[in-house]
């Protein structure tokens, strides 16, 4: 396999909140993205999923740990550099699209932001050029690029956030919960043209979500999180027909199946961390197949895996 | 007294439109529904299709440029001290009457975010409280009781010490159990629930529908849900409405819909959904958006993003039909009329309900 693009090792961000008392949202996580493929990040809420693409693309400074891009650690001071080769090749794209946009601007001024600040452009003709052509690849037509955000479909707009993140022409886009705003049939869309646009331009995706059976779908390798913790990854495969580890399978358990007679007769599994006797701290690596880990004592893992 | 199974809530022929800059917008287009008492109904849609519209319509809660412009609902129940069946038409019973005996009391509503629809700077405890010392003039004694044990009964531990809380204290699922905990303090008899568990995740997602479940077999609630998810239909939902552009387009029975469906539009819904099996390269989509409701509806709503739309489609508005064999199953569509050729659903979504079926012997 190739170098990987991104490679986090313990990282680690902690939020002091008071002397007393540190709020640990990401505790020690470890993994790699390949180039062209999509790793999906998937966990509850506060699992610190979010907060682990938000150190990634630097919106935190890290507490310890190390995160190398392209070659580059980008987890403690950055030079001019490395800062730049930060912000053009790694983009975001966040949750609503209605409020990450600028209402006060036009679209090819939202579109065409990074490149001002960047000066990817010898004229403001080319630079409308390329805003055009970005706003054609993600399925709007130019002539919206006159147009302001409260002017478009709640689809439409992240459809305007996905181009303004690949306008840069980035080799890593962090989606965090980019679709979970939207309704059914337009997250088909916006999953389609991802992974239409990720066939294009071999663009890797880091894909946050809490919709499993999206992510299953999109993904190529998952990571499941809970409480700041790796506590799984594998292939969407590995995780999806053989997991392990009992949060896992609480997750699995839980997602409603279209189906009115399965899902009438379904119990989901539960899973309580406080009386499940299980220490995250205590746990180890452990390795099933080459992609397939899990965190677990020595004995955990030997109950589990049977 | 009313049965199981009576009908509770009647709505019929509904059309409800909202004044904009652009003009009059039609946001529902005659909306009939039923609801029977212990039962479980979803109303499934797109963003726009007017799901909320109608259950607001419901508790009189509409935004003030809606206008019911005709059309009823009806609403019976048994009245606690007579012991006499009552019937009103919530449509003209007025303000005071709705904000009196209907809002909160016979019909509570459970609405998607809890953290703004409870208000952050009133305890949790106070929260309770209110509804029961408005409607019920009870002693704050008496209600402060009532509020524990309600507290306990939507499974939240020490609910003693929860009482002085706020809502920002509290997690996102323990955040929604208070907002039903309040939606069942003055004991309604139908509960609305609008979009419940979209904002939470999964795990607490399933907790949360089956503590609603347990209060209504237990309660003997009838149940609206507003949902665009599939998933949670499937597994809440007895009688299931789906809802485009303002009209209900096909109405049956869970299973009518998810293994017999017969609206192109249905079809496009549950084709959407990836099921955890989806090995396709591409997820299906209904091309397209949905119509703006300002401009004039000519025939089927549907058929411009409709690949089996018929030429009648684009002139006249289809009637309901009703499908062979069932009382319950109803779908407006021409595809249904005996004329109409004959026209499978796509192969793929076949192919998936086979597999569906097959699952379900096995349960």
């Amino acid at each position: 396999m190739s170098e990987p693009i991104l490679v986090v090792e313990h990282l680690k961000q902690y939020f002091k909140i008071n002397r007393n008392y540190t709020v640990r949202a990401v505790d020690d996580i470890s993994f790699n993205i390949y180039p062209g493929e999509t790793y999906g990040l998937v966990g509850e809420s506060g699992s610190g999923k979010s907060t682990t693409g938000r150190s990634i693309i630097r919106l935190y400074k890290p507490t310890s740990g190390k995160i190398i891009f392209n070659g580059h650690d980008i987890s403690d001071k950055m030079d001019k550099q490395t800062t730049k080769e930060l912000r053009t090749n790694m983009q975001m794209i966040f949750q609503d699209p209605m409020a990450c946009l600028n209402p006060r601007k036009k679209v090819v001024d939202i579109i065409g932001e990074g490149l001002d600040i960047h000066k990817n452009y010898s004229s403001i003709e080319e630079r409308n050029e390329k805003v055009y052509e970005m706003l054609e690849l993600v399925g709007l037509s130019r002539e919206f690029a006159s147009r302001y955000p409260h002017q478009f479909s709640g689809g439409q707009r992240q459809r305007i956030g996905i181009a303004r993140a690949l306008i840069m022409n980035p080799d890593l886009i962090i989606a965090d919960e980019a679709i979970s705003a939207l309704d059914v049939s337009i997250q088909a869309q916006v999953v389609n043209l991802m992974k239409k646009i990720q066939k294009e331009t071999g663009v890797s995706i880091l894909f946050i979500a809490h919709d499993l059976s999206m992510v299953r779908y999109i993904s190529d390798r998952i990571g499941v999180l809970h409480l700041g913790h790796l506590v799984e990854a594998g292939t969407s495969d590995e995780i999806f027909n053989n997991p392990l580890h009992p949060y896992t399978k609480s997750l699995l358990s839980a997602i409603p199946q279209p189906n009115p007679k399965v899902e009438k007769q379904r119990k989901s599994y539960t899973y309580d961390y406080n009386t499940s006797g299980i220490d995250y701290h205590k746990g180890t690596e452990h390795y099933v197949s080459d992609t397939h880990y899990v965190l677990a004592t020595d004995e955990e893992f030997a109950q589990w895996s049977k | 007294m009313i049965q199981n199974g009576e009908t509770l809530l009647h709505i019929k022929d509904l059309h409800i439109s909202f004044k904009t800059d652009g003009g009059q917008l039609k946001a529902i287009r005659g909306v009939d529904l039923k609801l029977k008492k212990g039962e479980t109904v979803a109303i499934v849609g797109e963003s726009g299709s007017g799901k909320s519209v109608t259950t607001k319509a419901i508790m009189g809660i509409l935004a003030s440029n809606g206008h019911i412009d005709s059309g009823s609902i009806k609403y019976r129940w048994t009245d606690e001290e007579t012991n006499e069946d009552k019937e009103v038409d919530l449509v003209t019973c007025g303000e005071d009457f709705l904000q009196k005996e209907i809002r909160g009391r016979k019909i509570a509503m459970v609405f998607q975010d809890p953290m703004t629809s409870l208000n952050p700077t009133m305890t949790i405890g106070n929260q309770i409280m209110e509804p029961m010392i408005h409607h019920y003039h009870m002693s704050k004694q008496e209600a402060y009781d009532r509020a524990v044990e309600l507290l306990k009964e939507v499974g939240i531990t020490d609910a003693e010490k929860r009482m002085k809380n706020y809502p920002h204290q509290l997690s996102g699922g323990m955040r929604q159990r208070i907002v039903i905990a309040i939606a069942l303090s003055c004991d309604p008899y139908v509960l609305i629930c609008d979009e419940p568990t979209t904002a939470l995740d999964v795990t607490i997602q399933a907790k949360i529908l089956e503590l609603i479940q347990d209060i209504q077999k237990k309660k003997e609630l009838s149940v609206i849900y507003i949902t665009h998810d599939l998933g949670v239909v499937a597994k809440v939902a007895d009688y299931v409405n789906v809802m485009y552009a303002g009209k209900i387009v096909e109405t049956g029975t869970v299973d009518e819909i998810f293994y017999d469906p017969r609206h192109p539009y249905t079809w496009g819904l549950l084709s959407s959904m990836p099921d955890l099996n989806t090995e396709d390269d591409e997820l299906y989509t209904i091309p397209g958006t949905p119509p703006n409701l300002i401009h004039e509806v000519k025939g089927d709503a549907f058929a411009p993003r409709n690949k089996y739309a018929l030429n009648i489609d684009l002139r006249m508005e289809p009637p309901v039909f009703n499908v062979e064999g069932s009382k319950t199953h109803k779908v407006a569509s021409w595809l249904m009329h005996p004329n109409a050729p004959k026209v499978e659903m796509p192969i793929e979504l076949k192919k998936r309900l086979e597999k569906m079926k097959e699952e379900s012997k096995n349960v």
